[in-house]
């Protein structure tokens, strides 16, 4: 939802911060989710991944989620899915080159980031291309794998 | 990278033109120099310090390479590279591969632009070694206009890499040797990349972080959209200075004549990503012959962005006034007496050693 997506750019600082303590938890509960399996919680946390992400963000389960490196605002909705920064195309009011209806994805990022302490430092890594084998795959359980250094990747 | 170092460079300036001692057969690569990346004569003439000319060559909706040639001979002693531009404004024409493989015969110095929309990223690895093996030395990563202003608006925007993943991948091919997949390459392509960039448009504060950022994603000259006011150049250009990076990117800053006030109001509505003050649109409108008047600005921007710290060339585009590039240039004084290289430039004095 468009205005939801407005309203999480606004709180980004906050919306940052709980995802810090989120990650924080997940990460405590990686033993567990080693126990029941990677393969066996795939399927409930991808509900309730897009669930709530596709309300806060208009998430597209693109599975390598980079929200926190881009103010809140989440690249995939770029009609273009440029995930390193704004086109040239940007309209002179902010709104997109391909749908004037909508602000420039990139614009909220830098608001977004300016919110989030060092969020302009994040926004300056370079995003590796999309994946597109993670497509539709859970973007917080990669995240515990990795980290834990189960393997990265589901089994598509 | 040290830019502008090699700035002493021999430059004939005697005869009044840039010609290298090892300049080949058209055709043939320059032998690469020290601290350079490709064997290509754009290159040389950046890191030897001239004020670099591009522009574009607008490609034919045709099969016909007599097309190319005839409209690349009008910009012929003119310009020090020209860019093949890869489906512009999302409207189909021949290909930019094709077009530079086809000047390189000749020995024109060509920029081929790609264009992340229409083409994934096994398509462009492709397309980066052919072309490199086509003997283009110089490419220009682009993300690309969406689909929706060209000639086919019912066609699948692909957008797998965006331009700055693309730089990435440009480089890795070319130092690392090696594709994305990490397969590796018996031989390099030994290309100078490059990106666009358009400082007229918001994020005005953050335009010059992105071309940090594609600095560091590989970019090693720069050309952007065009520039009609100047004092949001001269912001963009700070912040460059601000993120130390002024010299160590080759920028080229885009210009171009305007015909009419009223292509002035159509480029506003149907072209991304252009700015053009109030001011410029009054002085077409009541100039007498606004084509002149349109020229005549350009020229005046040009002088103005020469003067500027930081900035290694201009870009001219002149959408289908093609014909207009040489006067601007010729009237400018940008070249400094010099005429860059074109087929047949160097007969006259090799003719004049042999006897």
């Amino acid at each position: 939802m468009y205005r939801a997506r407005l309203w999480s750019v606004r709180h980004a600082r906050g919306i940052d911060r709980f995802y810090g303590m989120f990650e924080r938890l997940l990460m405590r509960l990686a033993p567990l989710f080693s126990a029941i399996g990677y393969q066996r919680l795939e399927r409930p946390f991808v509900v309730v991944e897009r669930g709530v992400k596709g309300l806060l963000f208009d998430c597209k389960m693109c599975g390598q989620c980079v929200l926190s490196s881009t103010g809140m605002s989440c690249p995939m909705n770029c009609p273009k899915s440029l995930r390193n920064g704004p086109c040239g195309g940007v309209r002179a009011d902010g709104y997109c080159e391909v749908n004037s209806q909508m602000r420039c994805v990139w614009l909220l990022a830098f608001a977004g980031a300016e919110r989030i302490p060092g969020g302009i430092e994040r926004i300056r890594e370079i995003q590796a291309p999309v994946d597109r084998r993670l497509e539709g795959h859970s973007s917080w359980l990669r995240l515990v794998r990795e980290r834990t250094g189960s393997t990265a990747r589901p089994a598509p | 990278m040290a830019a502008v170092g090699a700035r002493a460079h021999r430059i004939d300036s005697a005869a009044c033109a840039m010609r290298f001692e090892d300049e080949p057969v058209p055709g043939y690569p320059l032998p690469i120099l020290p601290g350079h990346v490709s064997p290509g004569r754009f290159e040389r003439v950046l890191r030897a310090g001239a004020f670099a000319v591009t522009t574009e060559l607008a490609p034919p909706d045709s099969a016909d390479p007599q097309e190319v040639y005839q409209r690349v001979r009008m910009l012929d002693g003119y310009v020090d590279a020209i860019n093949a531009t890869d489906g512009s404004g999302a409207n189909c024409h021949m290909s930019s591969l094709a077009v530079c493989a086809l000047l390189t015969r000749v020995g024109y110095a060509p920029v081929m632009q790609i264009s992340c929309r229409d083409r994934n990223r096994i398509a462009i690895q492709g397309d980066i070694l052919g072309g490199a093996a086509m003997g283009v030395c110089n490419m220009l990563c682009l993300t690309g206009d969406g689909v929706q202003v060209g000639d086919h608006p019912q066609a699948r925007p692909v957008f797998d890499l965006d331009s700055i993943s693309l730089l990435e991948i440009g480089r890795t091919l070319r130092d690392e040797h090696h594709f994305q997949s990490g397969r590796k390459l018996s031989f390099s392509p030994r290309v100078l990349f490059g990106a666009g960039e358009n400082p007229m448009v918001p994020p005005l504060e953050h335009r010059a972080l992105r071309l940090a950022k594609k600095v560091a994603a590989g970019a090693q000259f720069i050309q952007t959209q065009y520039v009609y006011d100047l004092p949001r150049l001269r912001a963009f250009m700070r912040g460059v200075e601000d993120l130390g990076l002024l010299d160590r990117v080759f920028l080229l800053i885009g210009v171009g004549p305007i015909r009419s006030a009223k292509a002035a109001e159509w480029m506003r509505r149907h072209v991304p990503g252009v700015h053009i003050p109030d001011a410029i649109v009054d002085r077409l409108a009541g100039a007498q012959d606004p084509a002149r008047e349109g020229r005549n600005i350009c020229i005046e921007l040009i002088q103005e962005i020469r003067s500027m710290r930081g900035v290694h060339g201009v870009h001219v585009m002149a959408y289908r006034q093609e014909e207009a590039v040489a006067e601007i240039i010729t009237r400018s004084g940008v070249l400094d007496g010099r005429t860059p290289w074109h087929p047949g430039r160097d007969q006259n004095s090799a003719d004049r050693k042999a006897s």
